[in-house]
Parts: C-alpha cells; structure tokens; sequence
C-alpha cells in the first residue's frame, strides 16, 4: 500500500508554494462561465412574483391576464387560496417568458387577493416578542449563585447583534432544461454533488435524471446547498414548455429578503470574577430570530466554555422574515461579540488590560488549544503594537478623534468532508483529477492541483483538474469549512494509489520493486540510484493502451492524518472614532489565525483578508432594517444594505500561523474561522476609544453618538 | 438624453472624489440614480424634443469593441443586458442592477459607467468597451495583476473591478496608493479581496508604464 503521508514540510515542491490561483486569468478577463452568465439556444427567463406582505392569508390568485400576454410561456403558482405566507418576498408565482421583460410584465398582471394579518418583524427588545419568543429551558452548570455572591467583581452588559444577509454578488438562481427525460441543471451552488439529488426528491424523479454542471460559483457563504424553490418550479416550467432551457436568477432585492440570512442574537450578560481578571460565574439571557424558526443558542460562553458557574438561558423569537441559511461560521461571530464583549467590560471594570485577562481566562477554553491562544495573544500583540497602543478604557487623551484598540477570539473545526477523487494517468502520460466538487472562491480548484502535483511529481500544468460536475466521484457541499480537508485528502490518496500502478508496470525493467521507486522532477526513478531513472511520458508509455484510474477517499472516519479540526484565532482592531459626527474609522485589523498544513500561503492569506473585511462589514455597516409597521426589508437593496469599498477597511495584517507543530496536524479547514473575531475586536476597539460600551452592532454612527449622549447624562 | 444621462452618472460626475461616496453623500436619493429622475416638466419635454421609441422592439445599433452589432431590442433594454443577453457577452456581471456595486463596469466614449444603468439606446453611436475586448488575444495587464495579487477570490465582481481599474489608470498613470483607495470606491467585492486589488492596481500601473499594455 502507497504511503499517502504529506511529504516533510521541507520537501514539498508544490504544496506551501505561493501559486496563484489557476482559474484566475479566466475570472479576470471576464471568460469565466457562472452558471449566471449561461446562454442557452431557444432559452427563456423566469421571474417570480413575492408577496408584499409579511403575514397574510391568499384569498385568491388570477393569473389569466398574464397567461394572455404574448411571449408568456407559463405560469406556475407556488402557493394556493387559504395559504398563508410568513414573510415579505415569500414565493407567489413564477412566470416564464421568451424575455426577461416579458416575465416582468407578466408578474404585473398577476391579482392575488390577501387577508393582512398581524405580524412581528423586530426582536430587538424581549420583552415585546410577547408569545413569539419560546424559551429553550435554562441549563445551569456548577452553582451560578455561589459564584456570584462570591466574586470580588461583578460586570454586566447588554449586546445585540442583527440579522445579516449573505448578499452573494451571484444572486440565487440557475439555468435549467427537462428535456425527455433528462434534466440538465446548471446552479449557482455550494453543492455541485447533492443538489441533483435534492432536485429529483421534490420532482419525485430518480436522481440518475439530474445532470448537474457548474463551472464557477459567485459565492455562498453558506447560503446555496438546496435546489429551492425557484429551482424546482422552473424545472417544471422548462417541461411543460417542451424541454426549453430557462433561466431565472433573484434579483437583488428578493435576494436580500429570501435566499438567506444570518441570526441575530442579543444577550444580557452578568460576568463574576476574581479581582486579578480570574472568571468564576457567567449568567447570560439570550435570544435571537432568524425568521419563522426563530434562531438557535450562539455557543456562549465562547471558547471559554468550561467557566465553571453558569446559567443560560435563550429564547428562540419567531418573527416574519425571510429563513435563516447557514451563514459563514453559524453562530460563532454572534457568540465571540457577545462573549468578547463581556470579557472587554469585565476588563475595562477591574481597570486591566483585556489580553491579560483573555490570557487568564484561556484555561477555560479546551486543553488542546490553550497554548495556540496564549501563542496567538503574544503576536497579534507584537504585529497590532499593542503594548505601545493599548491604554484604558476611554484613556485616549484630547481631541474630537478617539484612537482604541480590542481583541476578539475565534475558534472552529474544519475537518475534511467526504470527498471522492478519481485520478487518471493516460499512456500519454497526461494526468486527470475528477472530483464533484466546487471551487467557491477558496482555491479548491488550486489546491487539489498542487496535491495532485506533489504527489505525481510533476508540474502543475501538467495536471487537468476537473471540478463542478455530478458525473464526477462525490464530495460532500462545501460547508463549514471542510473542503480543502476533504479534496486535499482524497486527492492525495487517489493519486498515490494511481502512481502505486504505475509504478508496478515500470518496476520489472528495473528488477525491482513499486516501493522502491519515486516520483519526483517529472521523473520515475529507483530511490537512490539516480542511473535508474524514466521521464514521466516515457514512464506512462509503459502502461500500453490501457489508463490507469484509481479512487481515493476521504473518510472522515479515518482521515489518516492528511487531516483534522479544530483552530484558533486572535483578531486585534485598531480604530479611530470622531466623537463629533460618530463615525468609526478602521487603522488596521491584525488577524492571527492557524489552520494545520497550509496547502497555499497566498490564498489562504488572501481567505483571512477577505473574512475580515467581511467582519469590518458586520462591524461598522451590514444590517437587515425590518420596518415595524409594514414588515418589510427596508434596506434590499445594495445602495442601503452597507457592504465596505475599497477604502473603508484601513490595512489588513494577517499572519497564518504555520509553526511546525501547527502544520504536522494536516489540513484544517480555514473558510469560517477568519470571520468570527473580527466583529468583537472591532466593537471592543470603539468601546475602547470612546470610553463606553456602544451594545449594538454595527457601529453606525447615530448608535455611537447615542451611546456617547448616555455616557454624558449619566 | 444622452447628455442627461452623462451628467447623471455618477462616475462621469466624479471629480476627485469616489462615486460610492458621492453616492452615499446624496442619501436617500441616490437610490433613484438608476432609475428616471427627471421631473414631469422635464420629461414632457425631453418628449417634445426627441423621438420617442418603443414600447415595442426597436433597431439599436451598438459599437461594442470596435464592432457594429444590430440588434432588434425594446428601449427599456440596459446595455448591460444587450451584451449579456443578446450578444453573449457576459463578462460584466449584473448584481445590483442599482449603479452602486460596478459589477457591471463598462469604458463608454473613455469613461467609466455602470452598464445596468445605461439604457441600451442611449449608447448608440458611442465606442463601447468590455472586459472582452481589453482582453481580446492577451489578458490585459490590470487583469494579469489580479491574479498575481489575488484581487479576486469567487471572481464575479473581477470583471467590473478590472474595467474600473483600467479606466482609473487610463486618467491617473501614477497614482498613489491613497488614490487607489478612494478612486475605486465605485466597486463593491463581497469576498473581501481588497487587498489583493490595491496591490494589483499599483502593479498594473507600472506594468502598464513599461509597455506591457496600451
Ligand atoms: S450591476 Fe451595475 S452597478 Fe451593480
Ligand atoms: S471576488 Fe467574490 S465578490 Fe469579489
């Protein structure tokens, strides 16, 4: 059996090298096809008609005027007389039309008669969510009441943090045509391998039907794993049209309002605590909505999971508005702002400096990761200078203009997924790699490239790498942060069992051997014995007609050490807040961050970047404004749905933690744990600068001067 | 109109500052930038004045990469959606479809505009730019800068970053990091791939000074 170990970090050729990613001329030069961008001979356009009300019962839909606009080809109603419907942009009815226009005007034409009933959009204030709100039960560890009556020092604090939209710039959709008995199915998905399943169970068709193609993906998030609806009624509109391809992509403000969103959560948070920063109790009161489901628990007291006293209590608000999708790192920005914030307070009460006091309370986080963060504190410090830039709390001397700094912490899994590879050499020596993947942006297309090409011996261009189709072996969506585990993992296995073959037709000639050969420099050669030696072509020519094609997979089971979970990371901000106009201004925001073996330094630089620019978003900007008294998304659209330009961000430092031991732990997902802390570091920044606790994110500038106005009254 | 339609866009108005903050500056009207903001007087007589067309299919003429396309379209029609759904030039991306992402970027008579908020008619008789054809034979320099910089990660705002580049560098050769940030506000990237893309424009603008790219 091959040994399919990652070679010694020293002597690797083409993992850990800073290659640019392969799919990167074609995304910029406008060449790379998005499932979006497709245009299909014969193709029509969907649109679909959303309710305008957040609570209503549908008396009655007419669709015969549109049935009669010419260019309508069809129309399909989702919901019936008696229906109701829970929130603004709910599914009504989906037209197809020969153009997009037509669809529209069609949509127009629809008369749905509603009976408006009451509805509860805001989650803001608890005590208002009346029969909305539905405690989870209280959990209580240790003796919550002994440690607070105990504790030197008691601090308390109330955070909240909203909904947020993914706002994938590709929006939701997908081209599609059911011709005879084949549906060809070209999505925007996280899901290349399990949306033609999921399509065929709500068309009652055997998944062999579904042929699923995406070249590129114009992100996720966590927000593209189903078919949906849209997917599946356009599917039925391209049959009953006679196999016509169709195409239907959301535009952006049924996008911002249904394909997805992020919980809020808001939580009073009562911390007891030694006197030297040491925290002995926690009681927090939490609650949170993401939609009808109401929105679960942020894991809280984050990472710090073991303080020994604590009582939780939360409760799920059901409100009228679009479903909650998983959103980069479910839960875990929510639950390291309100946990970071707490700790920050506490801090800020004992008059410490807040990493001595997150070092202090690293004892109660995991055993396994403690020293990582303790490592982890010392450099964000080192790299954000905090030592010189630290001050207390409000310290921050005269003028309009308030500089602070604060620190947030993230924690993650990220284990490999299962993942199936199929590696082909072909007796010309060309190689090819097929997996039912999908690259989201993250390098996934690179990445297996690079292991492919370690393992071979060969240069990257001499690997094809196929991704993006179900004809391909299948890897599971691209969630959660454990697709380079799994693609990583299942390409190294693949590969080495296909160059196991190939070695096994070139050892004879040699009298030796497959274990005593290997592959390096585009070379098959005798380990040692250089004067024994094969270029690859020369080498693969040996195999006759026949390819070799072997499997590999992931198993997460038994990953075989190529990979594993669990990371850490530290993010300080350093911001400057005019308490004048109450605007915040980003200096720097230092992201320390591990991930095991780092298959691709400047991509994975290039993820923790980008997550904390996602975090400053969240921070200072990004928020879904629900209207009360309509019910409505008052923001769905890009203009007021605040995502950060090229200038709000100041400078970005990251620095991947790669020490040795770090990397001899295999591959860990990195996608999700970047956009955790930065949220928290942010918000503590400003409470930091400005000498009081702003309690909601984002830090838009009426909330600073609102909390700045309760410190002056108070 | 089509005078109007230059003044009301917002990066032709730009002078010195980002057409995001512009927008941003003109608050709760900036959303209806896109959209006909004249008054009644104005459009009545903007109607006495000029033809109308439409509401039907009508012929357009459009000069897209020093190519003539005729195109049987209905008035209402962007350019954004002409090139991606008529002539299969999908390049520009439509996100917004709001002028305030540039997803959409396109160099019309040697500016920048927002292709989804450019009625397809109006842009007759003009030269048209797209990513395809700076890109036609090589990569253009801004675009190979991308990808050395990582200025992209899923790829869909890289096209209309790359045209705003391009259109950024062709009036300032020299621009200082400090411009770079603010004359590019007109792009948003939810993947957060700014970094790459300052580096990449501070690159592409020496690559372009050498000769590597007109
Ligand atoms: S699509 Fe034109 S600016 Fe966003
Ligand atoms: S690279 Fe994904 S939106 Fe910019």
């Amino acid at each position: 059996m091959p040994n399919y170990n990652w070679p010694p970090m020293d002597q690797r050729q083409q993992m850990g090298k800073r290659q640019s990613r392969l799919d990167g001329i074609e995304k910029a030069t406008g060449r790379a096809r998005y499932s979006s961008d497709l245009n299909r001979p014969g193709m029509l356009f969907a649109v679909m008609l959303t309710s305008p009300y957040a609570h209503a019962r549908v008396r009655s839909i007419d669709t015969s005027a549109a049935q009669k606009l010419a260019g309508v080809t069809g129309i399909r109603t989702i919901v019936k007389a008696g229906d109701e419907v829970n929130w603004v942009s709910q599914e009504i009815a989906i037209v197809a039309a020969t153009s997009e226009q037509i669809a529209r005007d069609a949509v127009r034409l629809i008369q749905v008669d509603y009976e408006v009933l009451p509805h509860v959009v805001k989650e803001e204030n608890l005590a208002k969510a009346g029969n909305r709100a539905r405690p989870a039960g209280e959990q209580v560890t240790g003796d919550p009441d002994k440690a607070f009556k105990e504790a030197d020092v008691i601090s308390e604090g109330q955070y909240g943090i909203p909904v947020l939209t993914h706002c994938c710039l590709e929006s939701h959709g997908q081209v599609i045509e059911w011709r005879g008995d084949t549906i060809y199915f070209y999505p925007s998905t996280q899901n290349v391998s399990g949306i033609g399943p999921d399509l065929a169970k709500n068309l009652e068709v055997p998944a062999t039907q579904v042929k699923v193609h995406m070249d590129h993906v114009g992100g996720g998030f966590g927000s593209k794993f189903p078919s949906d609806r849209w997917g599946i009624e356009c599917a039925r509109l391209s049959k009953e049209s006679g196999g016509r391809p169709l195409k239907l992509f959301l535009d952006r403000a049924t996008e911002l309002s249904i394909a997805g969103n992020r919980p809020s959560a808001f939580a009073k948070i009562k911390v007891a605590a030694k006197r030297d920063g040491t925290i002995t109790g926690w009681e927090s009161t939490s609650w949170a909505t993401g939609g009808m489901s109401g929105g679960g628990m942020p894991p809280i007291p984050y990472v710090m999971t073991n303080i020994p006293n604590r009582r939780l209590n939360h409760s799920a608000v059901q409100t009228n508005g679009g479903p909650l999708r998983a959103w980069r790192a479910p839960n875990h920005p929510q639950a390291s702002f309100l946990t970071c914030a707490a700790v920050e307070d506490l801090a800020a009460k004992l008059g410490m400096d807040p990493l001595e006091v997150f070092a202090k309370n690293v004892q109660w986080a995991p055993e396994a990761r403690r020293e990582t963060y303790l490592h982890q504190f010392k450099k964000a410090a080192e790299l954000s200078e905090w030592s010189k830039r630290w001050h207390r709390r409000g310290d921050s001397g005269p003028g309009t203009v308030k500089r602070g700094m604060g620190v947030g912490i993230c924690t993650w899994g990220g284990a490999g997924h299962l993942s199936n590879c199929k590696a082909t050499i072909h007796p010309d020596g060309s190689v090819e790699i097929e997996l039912g993947s999908q690259d989201l942006g993250t390098g996934t297309r690179t990445v297996i490239t690079q292991v492919a090409a370690e393992t071979l011996g060969l240069p990257l261009d001499a690997i094809k790498v196929k991704i993006g189709d179900n004809s391909y072996p299948p890897s599971n969506a691209s969630g959660g942060s454990t697709t380079v585990g799994g693609v990583s993992s299942s390409t190294r296995i693949a590969t080495s069992n296909a160059l196991e073959k190939l070695f096994e037709k070139v050892a004879p000639a040699w009298n030796t051997t497959a274990d005593k050969l290997e592959a390096a420099g585009g070379k098959i050669q005798v380990k040692g014995d250089s004067s024994k030696s094969l270029t690859w072509a020369a080498a693969s020519k040996k195999m006759g007609v026949q390819s070799i094609t072997e499997m590999g997979q992931n198993d997460p089971k038994n990953p075989r050490g190529l990979n594993t979970q669990g990371v850490c990371g530290v993010q300080i901000a350093d911001v400057s807040v005019d308490v004048e106009t109450g605007v915040v201004k980003m200096n720097r925001l230092v992201a320390v961050q591990d991930c095991g073996l780092v298959i691709n330094p400047k991509l994975a630089e290039g993820q923790v970047a980008g997550a904390c620019i996602m975090s400053i978003c969240g921070a200072l900007m990004e928020e879904r404004i629900m209207d009360a008294a309509t019910g409505r998304v008052l923001n769905p659209e890009m203009e007021f749905y605040k995502l950060a330009g090229i200038g709000d961000i100041g400078e970005i430092l990251v620095h991947m933690d790669i020490r040795p031991e770090m990397d001899s732990r295999g591959v860990i997902g990195l996608g999700e744990p970047p956009t955790i802390g930065g949220i928290a570091a942010i918000a503590n920044a400003v409470a930091n600068a400005i000498g009081v606790r702003v309690p909601v994110v984002p830090l838009t500038p009426d909330r600073v001067l609102a909390a700045l106005e309760e410190k002056r009254s108070a | 109109m089509s005078k109007h339609q230059d003044e009301l866009d917002p990066k032709t108005r730009k002078a010195g500052f980002s057409r995001r903050g512009f927008i941003r500056g003109v608050g709760a009207t900036g959303g209806a930038l896109g959209g006909a903001i004249w008054t009644e007087e104005e459009a009545q007589g903007a109607q006495g004045a000029v033809k109308t067309a439409g509401p039907g299919a009508v012929p357009v003429t459009l000069n897209i990469n020093g190519k003539e396309h005729k195109l049987n379209i209905e008035p209402r029609m962007t350019l954004l959606d002409a090139c991606r759904n008529q002539l299969d030039l999908t390049g520009a991306k439509r996100v917004c479809d709001r002028a305030t992402c540039g997803a959409c970027t396109m160099i019309m008579n040697g500016k920048v505009v927002y292709s989804c908020t450019v009625l397809a008619i109006d842009a007759q008789g003009k030269q048209i730019q797209t990513i395809e054809g700076i890109s036609a034979g090589r990569p253009h320099a801004v675009s190979v800068a991308f990808v050395n910089n990582d200025g992209q990660q899923c790829g869909y705002c890289t096209p209309g970053f790359v045209m705003a580049a391009k259109g950024f560098l062709d009036r300032n050769p020299n621009p200082t990091y400090e411009q770079v940030k603010s004359g590019l506000g007109g792009n948003l990237c939810r993947c957060g791939t700014y970094v790459g893309v300052r580096k990449a424009v501070l690159e592409a603008a020496k690559a372009v000074k050498g000769g590597k790219n007109a």
